[in-house]
């Protein structure tokens, strides 16, 4: 089952937010806490942003999207330095199998509304790690949003039993 | 496209967040209630999302940040977890502080009601009850961050007593968590996350759990009662007061550990099979005080001063010269240690396996815990059924603001 819940939330406690349309811009990791709050006049926030521990290979990050505007925003890639390359997936059920592939379209956000990415659901797919992502480390990822503008965020690693990728490259399009 | 192992996984902490925000009732946007908080915060109370919850002792939520640790002035929650952890070998500096910073995380969300980041059961997190997450440096975490030099000498392990009989399982240990709460489940959920996110760092060394009255059932500040049925904390200083803070609070040096304390943790077995043989008159003279009332006995209330002088007609003191009150008391208020201590009941098989964990905050350890305790070991009669099997020094860093986490005057910088 597709797992995806658009909820609207009020402002969340934590959150780490970028202004759209300012690609490049440098927005220092919070210096103490892990996902740290950083409010600004803008559009795009994350609400608690963490990312799987990984010691190889790939891994994924998930957060709660919040958009604080009229318009939806849709979030169509991303980079990290963390990761070789990045992918926006999603998990649906086909023939009774849970599966996870890339996500037409991206992500879209509602205006004044939330977009959830969980274990078992859209999620931001870190492949070909350069290095480990320890716990505790605190890993940038830039999303890029339809119609050009950046979205930077720190996500902290965490232990996480669950959301097992076991995604091979090059199968995800045969849908 | 391939499959996931694991697919059907629930919420993510943040995602739980996010949907309590949305439920009818309001969640704790801060935390509410000091370190003093009583048993009943009342109106201090924030009332917590979930369904459910009922309200008053479950909703009541301890503030984590402040100057000092909450969980030590805090009046004692009915349900104690004591987690001795052992850094793994390869962990150093940097490490170390990934892992504080984390259980930091951890502590500050499960305190306010929330479940923690990457939490797969926030709901269990969701009636704080008086939560506290109380962290200690053990000697072993300064050496493996390199900074031996900053560790005060009194974290170290005790010397040892004649009296001892102490077992490595309960011993020692790098990095103390602290967790107690008025609810065995949110305790026991709140202790479940900080392991895990601990593991990748440290092993468990030991787990001691203990307990005291559940709330409710004796009148706020009365004092409870030990295994071995004696009222136990009478003589204690009182958070709020000048001789609790003079007692308990580092105000000197080093600089680093200013608002914070040192926790001297003994696990002491009481051999409740003996004392089941001896007489009431017996158990009285031992301590010193009367069973039913706690009365010193040479007094008629729990709170009277004991007159160590009197003589009973024979011309021996009425409260003998090895007695526990006698031996262990300290004229001074402010030379006190400050215990907060929980019952343990381990038994199984028909043999007691119970005692106290034995929890004592002071600033100065030689001052005011080692005199005692040397007093006692050379002679209490109490000595008789009670036996140290368990001991562990910590230095309890000072609290944290919103955004830092436990030990930055430390590691930080």
């Amino acid at each position: 089952m597709l797992v995806r819940r658009t909820v609207m939330a009020a402002l969340p406690l934590a959150a780490v937010t970028v202004l759209a349309g300012c690609a490049g811009q440098n927005a220092p990791a919070p210096a103490a806490a892990p996902a740290s709050a950083r409010p600004a006049a803008a559009s795009l926030t994350i609400t608690d942003p963490w990312v799987k521990a990984a010691e190889k290979g790939m891994t994924a990050a998930f957060g709660t999207l919040v958009n604080d505007t009229d318009a939806p925003i849709t979030v169509v890639s991303g980079t990290s330095p963390a990761a070789g390359r990045i992918e926006l997936h999603e998990v649906v059920d086909s023939d009774g199998s849970m599966v996870m592939r890339p996500k037409q379209g991206g992500f879209v956000v509602p205006p004044r509304g939330t977009h959830q990415l969980q274990p078992g659901g859209d999620h931001i797919m870190l492949m070909d790690l350069p290095k480990a992502v320890r716990p505790g480390d605190e890993v940038q990822v830039t999303l890029t949003l339809q119609g050009g503008g950046t979205f930077r965020f720190t996500a902290v690693g965490k232990d996480f039993a669950g959301a097992r990728e076991d995604y091979h490259p090059g199968h995800g399009d045969k849908e | 496209m391939t499959r996931r192992g694991l697919l059907a996984g629930g919420l993510a902490g943040g995602v739980a967040g996010a949907l309590a925000a949305c439920s009818p009732e309001p969640r704790p946007a801060a935390a509410p209630t000091g370190p003093n908080a009583g048993l009943n915060a009342g109106p201090n109370a924030r009332p917590n999302a979930g369904p459910g919850a009922a309200a008053g002792v479950g909703r009541s939520v301890v503030t984590f940040h402040g100057e000092h640790q909450a969980g030590i002035a805090t009046p004692p929650q009915a349900f104690a977890a004591f987690l001795g952890l052992d850094l793994r070998r390869d962990v150093g500096r940097e490490a170390i502080v990934r892992l504080l910073r984390l259980l930091t995380d951890d502590a500050r969300r499960l305190t306010a009601g929330r479940g923690a980041l990457a939490d797969v059961e926030p709901e269990l997190a969701a009636s704080p009850a008086r939560l506290t997450v109380t962290f200690g440096f053990g000697p072993g975490l300064f050496a493996a961050a390199g900074v031996e030099e900053m560790r005060p000498e009194q974290v170290a392990p005790l010397p040892a007593y004649e009296i001892d009989r102490l077992e490595e399982r309960w011993s020692g240990g790098d990095l103390l968590v602290q967790v107690c709460a008025d609810d065995g489940v949110t305790l026991a959920h709140a202790l479940r996350m900080i392991v895990k996110d601990a593991r990748s760092f440290a092993e468990v060394r030991w787990t001691q759990r203990g307990f005291r009255h559940a709330p409710g059932v004796l009148a706020a500040g009365a004092t409870q009662r030990n295994l071995m049925g004696q009222l136990d904390g009478t003589v204690n200083p009182e958070p709020g007061t000048a001789d609790f803070d003079r007692a308990v609070w580092i105000r000197g040096e080093p600089a680093w550990l200013r608002g914070g304390t040192t926790l001297v943790l003994r696990r002491i077995r009481m051999e409740l099979d003996t004392w089941d043989a001896a007489d009431r008159t017996a158990r009285e003279f031992s301590v010193g005080r009367r069973l039913a009332d706690g009365a010193p006995l040479t007094g008629r209330s729990e709170r009277d001063q004991p007159d160590f002088d009197r003589l009973n007609g024979a011309g021996l003191p009425v409260i003998a010269e090895y007695a526990h009150i006698r031996r262990a008391h300290v004229p001074d208020p402010g030379l006190r240690m400050f215990r907060r201590v929980y019952n343990y009941d381990e038994g199984t098989g028909g043999k007691s396996d119970s005692g106290l964990i034995f929890a004592s905050y002071q600033a100065d350890i030689p001052r005011q815990y080692l005199p005692v305790q040397r007093r006692l070991a050379e002679g209490d009669l109490l000595n008789e059924w009670t036996t140290p099997i368990g001991s562990a020094v910590f230095a309890i860093p000072p609290g944290c603001a919103e955004g830092g986490w436990i030990g930055e005057t430390l590691l930080g910088g």
